[in-house]
């Protein structure tokens, strides 16, 4: 197989509704991918759409936003796995790359959540489930993953305290990231005070503040072979192990709650892949969709033993200056999560901090990072790693 | 010669069903029957809740319902404070799992339950219910 590696990366700014349309949408990040990559359309050999359905309007969306953005006659196709669905699209990238099939790919990831309302889009969410067996109960993705949260609490003794750690944590570097919908500070008194929003519940044990806003945004990857990228590129930030597992959609197939599977398997490939460890890795975009969400990555990864992720937040070990920093752009929590953008997104900080350009959400001198992305409650674990030689 | 009607039974599953129909439609009558039931394959043994109509150990289809008796035992549970569209009704409810050993029970806490005595491990029993609109469900209760 060939090497291959992300020459450029693009992201649109994070925000509640997006005056435009898809394809316009597309452009903003896809523009500040291929002037990133310091190349043009025309050394785009074949482009991958990935969002989740069912928010506009658009079927097969690829044919229309590549038809905008210049990319015809390429080939151009679309991909989705949910939220995961542009960590599915780099993989897909990186084989067609590897392979030798294509140069130069672009992976483009959008959503543009706000053409429905939020409870509309709670729906369509609850029904990335199982539609025959389960949402005729009325699940949500929050009530998903509070399932997840009672079970981790109930057997390691994690804490609603520990959890909102977590969003603090996010918020604190969400405030210094542009391009995340959540600006604010999130302090724990929050979560204790019942007039506060933070505090309000969504599904037990989770609360507003454990939970992801919903987003319009796009991001977009060049992924280029060993050749293009040495051409093109003087910074190229190289894919060094792909990890990708699937889990039964319905609850009842799942082994345990207090953990994710999938997660568990696409890291331990991705590692061996890379031939590196949990302690190789200098900084990590971690799946927080909401806040259980990180801690379990914590424990999927091998940051933390099982069990073992409420002392990694209690010792601030995963904040900027600790031993592995994790979402030190904010996370989902705080940049927002248009579910199709958002693993693109992930990959776009890793690149950023593997070049030295993070700017203030900088970490020092990094030079393996990993981006974990789930789509669904765990349905697909993507673990992907970087490193900057 | 007419056309054969279609069989929707499955539109009754739930508050709200997103399915019509499917090959183990019978899971409704079983239902009406007060049962819940989970299916069995004749060849390789394996045992299946949800109910399927094809083995993916075996590839048979060749299928024998069995009833959900007994106690499981909670898995996790989450009362709900907000419900996607067609759920505001039900609100507040609980969503849960029950460990039944061969197979386990995804389903909803009964409603008169105080969540004050739900614990994760207790044995609960899978109830057949009828809901306010006339659909079924089933829920889990204390045993």
């Amino acid at each position: 197989m060939l090497k291959a590696a992300v020459i450029g990366v693009g992201q649109s700014a994070f925000v509640r509704s997006y005056p435009g349309s898809i394809r316009e949408l597309a452009f903003e990040g896809f523009k500040e991918a291929i002037s990133d990559a310091g190349i043009s359309a025309k050394d785009i050999d074949a482009s991958v759409f990935c969002s989740a359905p069912e928010y506009d309007k658009q079927r097969s969306p690829s044919a229309v936003v590549a038809e905008y953005l210049g990319l015809n006659p390429q080939p151009t196709f679309y991909v989705e796995s949910l939220c995961s669905s542009s960590s599915t699209g780099l993989k897909l990238a990186y084989s067609m790359v590897a392979s030798g099939v294509h140069d130069v790919v672009a992976v483009i990831g959008l959503q543009k959540m706000s053409e429905i309302s939020s409870a509309e889009s709670q729906e369509r969410m609850g029904r990335g489930a199982d539609i025959q067996w389960e949402s005729p109960f009325g699940t949500m993705m929050p009530a998903y993953y509070a399932l997840h949260a009672k079970a981790h609490m109930d057997k390691y003794g994690t804490t609603l305290e520990d959890l909102a750690a977590v969003r603090v944590k996010a918020a604190t570097y969400g405030q210094i990231n542009e391009r995340a919908v959540y600006r604010k500070a999130v302090t724990p008194d929050m979560f204790s005070d019942p007039e506060n929003m933070m505090s309000s519940p969504v599904s037990s044990p989770l609360r507003v503040g454990d939970c992801c806003a919903n987003a319009d945004g796009t991001s977009c990857l060049i992924v280029a072979n060993e050749e293009k990228a040495k051409l093109f590129s003087k910074k190229p930030v190289w894919i060094l192990g792909v990890g990708a597992a699937s889990a039964s959609v319905n609850l009842t197939g799942r082994d345990k709650l207090h953990g994710l599977k999938s997660a568990e398997l696409a890291a331990r490939q991705a590692y061996a892949m890379a031939g590196l460890g949990p302690k190789d890795i200098d900084v990590a975009e971690v799946h927080d969709c909401f806040t259980i969400a990180e801690l379990l990555a914590y424990e999927a990864l091998g940051f933390a033993e099982p069990g073992g992720a409420k002392e990694l937040i209690q010792s601030k070990e995963t904040f900027k200056d600790g031993s592995i920093p994790v979402n030190v752009d904010g996370g989902l929590l705080s940049k927002g999560h248009p579910i199709g953008a958002t693993g693109g997104s992930q990959v776009r900080t890793i690149v950023l901090q593997l070049r030295g350009e993070a700017g203030d959400m900088q970490v020092k001198d990094p030079t393996i990072g990993l981006v974990h992305n789930i789509g669904g409650v765990g349905i697909y674990g993507n673990v992907t790693i970087f490193g900057n030689e | 010669m007419g056309k054969k009607p279609e069989d929707v039974r499955f539109a009754k599953f739930g508050t709200v069903s997103f399915t019509k129909t499917t090959r183990v439609n019978d899971f409704i009558d079983y239902l009406e029957d007060s049962k819940v039931m989970y299916t069995h394959c004749k060849k390789c043994g394996a045992e299946f809740f949800p109910p399927r109509a094809d083995c993916a150990g075996c590839l048979s289809s060749d299928m024998a319902w069995r009833e959900v008796s007994g106690t499981g035992r909670l898995v996790s549970y989450s009362q709900l404070k907000y419900a996607p569209v067609g759920f505001d009704g039900d609100l507040p409810y609980s969503i849960a799992m029950l460990d039944y050993g061969d197979y386990q029970v995804f389903g909803r806490l009964d409603g008169d339950l105080s969540l004050a005595e739900v614990k994760i491990g207790m044995p609960m029993v899978t109830v057949v219910n009828e809901l306010p609109n006339g659909q079924l469900n089933y829920i889990f209760k204390k045993a």
